[in-house]
């Protein structure tokens, strides 16, 4: 396919070309490419480095879903998103999936015609301000002035909380992360509100990081998980089983550096979730080593998590909410069988 | 009585006098201090005030410039040989970002080895340029100047050398349709002239190329329009923005002339609908909406689509320019093309249109200016120019924080790119002047 | 047919539709008629093929539901329990505020700068190159982000004029200026404030009256009156007896500092002060370039034969350079406006809630509605560049060398 941009263009423009409903793993697996949208820079979650390769948590997801369907990690095109164009992209075909920090909620779900295929970060809105503020709980913030990004979730839950506890406060909306960093510092807001993940994040960056302090008070669920268009099912459950199969590889302990071995040993759910057993590929659509190839190439959810924004990382984010259920936290993927 | 005249002086000087120097006053550099300084009230108090905004600005940014930092892998790294160099309350620059990201900032995430083609490219466009900008050089060289578009192409997304070869068939069958479509009559000429190559396209150019390519497959590597980005990306929209929207906005700014009383309208609407609507909105249509007007399925990358926006966008813009530049033009010219006997469209071509585009090229080369620093907007859309990707750079856990040098550097580039631009339009600007007098 | 007797008798051929020039300007319209509608209806299809594909709808009923954020500046009654279609009102009176205060302050430092840079004084002129030329050739989106984050970081934070905060508020403590923004007095209207309005609004009508009379009465006997110190009297003296009689009507409620901010008051935020900055700024580098071109384009002559009949250089530039250089200047100057207005669409760089941000930006993003979303922003910011040209089209018309 090495139609050049051009011609393409002027060969689409004259002959309409059918509609793709239902056929996004044939047009992955014909691409030989995995288009995957994720955000213009977020810490830890999705970011480029020297060379130009993207790397981060939400890209880990992309690569996860492209090693299932074409057996390689690295064949995926990354889309750079803002909270602006990320749905229309998706709904309009031209990326294949979305991995982009996108809270699951009710009307995106259904109004927006998106389909949440899973969580692979569970998040909550916190708030961090200056220690000297001596401020202790959000409850405190009577009168604050408050930096939030636009276009996201955050906004709606801020004026939610505020309006539910009777406390006046003053918005500072700011489109990117860099400037929001920015004000605060400069003291333009008291607060910073935005994901929690997002502000260890930011705060690991300070050149004083004692002197902020992230408060209790979460206000919010943010179950962020990747999307796909409302009405392919059997390219929702591939996004949706790659992940379960990260979430499920570290819950039966193998990693990409033991996922050899452990496809020899006779644990019947590691020998099916790995293909030396059962049909659990060729259900999907897939080839039997599937998930094999994602814990291989990407690791496993574990992996994946201290590698990007674990504890070694200067974000330093506690697994939290994202431990496996055995330790006490949500991650708790379907039996594969 | 000329002798008790002469008596009566006391003294005649009979050599002239040597002379003098003028006094310290008006002379050297206290002259051109009083007379540029301090020549009044009102020039010494803006003298002081001028002098006070420079000191209190250089006061502020020097020391910031001077104590920079070029050598450093992360922003952590930087402060630490900061607080060793000068203390950790000093002010001082960052720049290891640029020395570690220059690349990125000027070229996107284009393939390192493969640099050497964007910058062919350029040059080329540089040279292909020169015959349009400046009179003096040899006529035939816009042959070449018609071809370099496509070697350029070529170069920068690179894939088989057969896509732009039909291109480039497509306007050459179109010529040659026009040639003999005019043995015919006008009318049938200009049909086959966009019949034709249109025709090519849509149905043969495809099919073609994709059977040399097989034959014949001579090419080089392909590079998608996502990997490019920064500086490039900004002069690639630009470059092909303006290049693109010349004819339109030619035929716009006829259009708006005509006495045709439909054509008039619809170009002096389209002209002013686009101008009334700000860039942004057009940027959101082209990312948001355009998939919502074309057929279902139809799915060409972001930068195609930016860059069709920003061809309608600049060519109302064009327009107004050519317009400028046919109200300019004396009366009499078309007055004489018409008792030539010329028709319309060889009147247009032949006597008024070169005239006219002559004086519009300080105009055009302005729009460009502008169009160019616009490209910045295309952020707003996720696409990664200068200013996105300073948002991935500062995205990446080591140089998560930095925040003036990016835009600094980003800035300069920018102006060094622009302040040229204007000063040859103010050049040519001054010639053409000139040539009318 | 009988107005045309020299026409061949054998009626209407087809090929006149295209060699006749009688007709054939008429076929090239139709032709380009019909194409234009065939256009647009493929257009229309297509999106309502895809609209239905998606499962969507062209409504606009989203503008009633409740908006569900918040909005810092609002010139009317706004809560996030208010509907979509009040904040993108919201957002609209936010943009014609910052276009217009941007209009202003653009005009009046373009013209300074203008006249500046044709300055004797090397160091004065050369200082406002620098100016012209940063601004005209860096990227807007640039400046607005570079000020806004100048600002913020260059001015006290509300905590510093706390007790020996180090920062202390101007004007007999009635100004505060923070990185949070300008906190001014703001004036509260009690009873009778209407009459001491009206008085108010007299005495600037009666200033034009008095203008008009002086100049009349200077062309027909040369006596100067003193105008500025009579008209100044003219403010000021009604409005302030008026004021005292009233028994004070319009009180100032005062800035103060409480909790994280300073509370009471007029808060000019910073998002409006940098953008209205930058905006100012930037195309008053364009206005200075137009306006020195205005200047030089007035010929030398004229500068000598005002000297030679003994004006002063100020009233030179004044009376017989301006007027003749308004000319010149006034038809790109109205480009400038609708381009400033149009650039007020950054305002979301620096989190100023213009109508970009409102209805085009959280809204859109909220409900998914981009089509009627971005529709609607663009039909907005078209009708207000068409009112602002043909406004100024008007003022340009009766400034204008009548020639004929």
């Amino acid at each position: 396919m090495k139609k050049t941009v051009l011609l393409g263009a002027l060969t689409v423009a004259g002959l309409a070309a059918g509609a793709s409903a239902a056929a996004t793993l044939d047009d992955v697996k014909a691409r030989g490419s995995l288009k995957c949208g994720v955000s213009t820079g977020l810490p830890g979650f999705s970011a480029t480095d020297a060379n130009g390769t993207w790397v981060g948590f939400d890209v880990d997801v992309c690569r996860a879903v492209a090693a299932a369907v074409l057996g390689d990690a690295s064949k995926v095109e990354f889309t750079p998103l803002t909270t602006q164009t990320r749905f229309t992209a998706l709904a309009s075909g031209e990326i294949d999936m979305l991995a982009r920090n996108t809270t699951w909620t009710f009307s995106r779900d259904n109004d927006l015609k998106l389909e949440f295929t899973g969580v692979n970060y569970y998040d909550g809105q916190g708030f961090m301000v200056p220690k000297d503020l001596g401020v202790s709980s959000a409850k405190d913030l009577d009168g604050a002035t408050v930096c939030i990004q636009t276009g996201t979730t955050t906004e709606l839950n801020l004026a939610d909380f505020f309006r539910v506890n009777n406390i006046s406060y003053e918005p500072v909306p700011i489109e990117t992360n860099a400037e929001a960093q920015q004000q605060y510092l400069a003291g333009a807001c008291d607060v910073y509100t935005t994901d929690a993940s997002g502000l260890a994040a930011t705060r690991a960056t300070f050149e004083d990081p004692a002197g902020h302090v992230i408060l209790p008070e979460i206000i919010s669920k943010e179950p962020l998980g990747p999307a796909v268009r409302h009405g392919d099912n059997e390219w929702g459950d591939i996004v949706r089983w790659s992940l379960n199969a990260m979430i499920a590889a570290e819950e039966l302990d193998v990693t990409s550096a033991n996922v050899e071995e452990k496809a020899a040993s006779d644990i019947p759910e590691v020998q099916r979730l790995l293909g030396t057993a059962g049909e659990l590929g060729a259900m999907l659509g897939l080839e039997a080593g599937w998930a094999k190839a994602i814990i291989s190439q990407v690791g496993n959810y574990g992996e994946s998590f201290e590698r990007n924004v674990g504890e070694a990382t200067p974000i330093a984010l506690a697994r939290g909410l994202n431990a496996q259920w055995t330790d006490g936290g949500l991650l708790y993927a379907p039996p594969f069988r | 009585m000329s002798d008790t005249h002469a008596q009566t002086v006391a003294y005649v000087r009979e050599t002239m006098l040597e002379q003098k120097e003028p006094p310290i006053t008006e002379t050297g550099a206290i002259k051109w201090l009083r007379e540029n300084l301090f020549s009044g009230a009102v020039n010494i108090i803006l003298t002081v005030v001028s002098i006070f905004v420079i000191v209190w600005g250089l006061g502020h940014i020097l020391p910031w410039f001077l104590n920079s930092i070029w050598d450093a892998g992360s922003l952590t790294e930087c402060r630490e040989i900061r607080n060793e160099l000068y203390g950790s309350d000093a002010s001082s620059a960052c720049f290891a970002v640029i020395s570690a990201r220059w690349h990125q900032l000027l070229f996107g995430f284009y393939p390192q080895e493969l640099y050497w083609r964007p910058v062919l490219a350029f040059v080329l466009l540089l040279s292909a340029l020169a015959p349009v900008l400046f009179n003096s050089l040899p006529r035939k060289l816009l042959t070449w100047s018609m071809l370099a578009p496509f070697v350029m192409y070529f170069l920068l997304w690179g894939g088989t050398i057969w896509g732009p070869l039909m291109v480039l068939a497509g306007f050459v069958l179109g010529s040659v349709a026009f040639r003999f479509g005019g043995q015919v009559n006008a009318i049938i000429a200009v049909l086959a002239a966009i019949l034709v190559p249109v025709l090519f396209w849509l149905f043969l150019a495809g099919p073609i190329a994709g059977a040399l390519s097989n034959l014949m497959p001579i090419g080089i590597t392909n590079v998608e329009s996502k990997d490019m980005g920064g500086f490039m990306l900004a002069t690639i929209i630009g470059v092909s923005g303006i290049t693109l929207s010349l004819p339109l906005g030619i035929i716009l700014a006829l259009g708006r002339q005509s006495d045709m009383f439909l054509i008039n309208k619809m170009s002096v609407a389209f002209i002013e609908t686009i101008r009334g609507v700000p860039l942004i909105v057009w940027l959101f249509t082209a990312s948001l909406l355009l998939n919502y007007f074309l057929p279902r399925g139809t799915n060409f990358d972001l930068m195609l689509r930016v860059i069709i926006m920003v061809t309608l966008f600049a060519s109302a813009y064009i327009a107004e320019v050519v317009r400028g530049g046919l109200a300019a033009l004396p009366k009499g010219q078309y007055e004489a093309a018409d008792a030539l006997g010329l028709d319309y469209w060889k009147s247009m071509r032949l006597i008024v249109l070169p005239q006219a585009l002559k004086i519009s090229i300080p105009g055009i080369v302005n729009t460009f200016i502008g169009l160019f620093k616009d490209t910045t907007l295309v952020v707003f859309i996720g696409l990664l120019d200068p200013i996105g990707l300073s948002n991935t750079i500062r995205a990446t856990t080591e140089w998560n924080g930095i925040y003036w040098e990016l835009f600094v550097f980003i800035g300069l580039m920018f102006f060094i790119f622009c302040f040229s631009m204007g000063r040859y339009s103010l050049f040519l600007e001054k010639k053409l002047q000139r040539g009318h007098r | 047919m009988s107005t045309f007797p020299e026409t061949p008798k054998d009626g209407f051929r087809l090929s006149q539709l295209i060699y006749d020039t009688r007709y054939r300007s008429l076929t090239i319209q139709v032709v380009a008629m019909i194409l234009l509608v065939l256009f647009f209806s493929w257009l229309v299809s297509n999106t309502i093929q895809n609209l239905s594909d998606l499962g969507k709808d062209f409504y606009f009923g989203f503008l009633s539901q409740p908006a569900g954020y918040d909005i810092n500046q609002r010139l009317i009654e706004y809560s996030s329990e208010s509907s979509h279609g009040r904040a993108a009102l919201v957002g609209i009176l936010n943009t014609i505020l910052v276009a217009f205060l941007g209009c202003v302050l653009a005009t009046i430092l373009g013209i300074f700068a203008g006249v500046l840079r044709l300055s004797k004084n090397w160091l004065v002129s050369r200082l406002i190159a620098v100016y012209v030329e940063g601004f005209r050739n860096v990227p807007l989106l640039l400046w607005i982000i570079a000020i806004f984050a100048i600002m913020s970081e260059a001015m006290p934070q509300p905590r510093a004029f706390r007790e020996g905060g180090g920062a202390s508020m101007l004007l007999g403590d009635s100004v505060a200026v923070t990185n949070r923004g300008v906190y001014i007095p703001k004036p509260v209207w009690g009873d009778n404030s209407t009459i001491l309005v009206g008085v108010f609004i007299l005495s600037v009508i009666g200033i034009f009256i008095f203008r008009s009379y002086a100049r009349k009465r200077q062309e027909a006997t040369g006596d100067i009156l003193p105008v500025f110190w009579i008209s100044a009297a003219l403010f000021f003296i009604p409005s302030v007896l008026a004021y005292y009689i009233l028994g004070r009507p319009v009180t100032l409620d005062y800035p103060e500092l409480g909790g994280f901010n300073f509370k009471g008051g007029l808060h000019l935020r910073n998002s409006l002060i940098a953008l209205w900055l930058a905006l100012s700024l930037y195309t008053g580098a364009f206005i200075a370039e137009i306006v020195r071109a205005g200047i030089l384009s007035v010929s030398k002559g004229q500068t000598e034969a005002a000297y030679a009949l003994g004006l002063r250089p100020g009233r030179t530039m004044n009376l017989v350079i301006l007027p003749q250089a308004l000319r010149v200047i006034i038809p790109p100057l109205i480009s400038q406006f609708l381009n400033l207005t149009k650039n007020s669409s950054l305002a979301i760089a620096v989190g100023y809630m213009d109508v970009r941000a409102t209805l085009g930006g959280i809204t859109v993003n909220q409900t998914g509605r981009e089509l009627e979303g971005i529709l609607l922003l663009g039909l907005f910011y078209l009708v207000l560049s068409l009112v602002i040209s043909g406004g100024m089209n008007i003022y340009n018309n009766s400034v204008k060398l009548k020639e004929r």
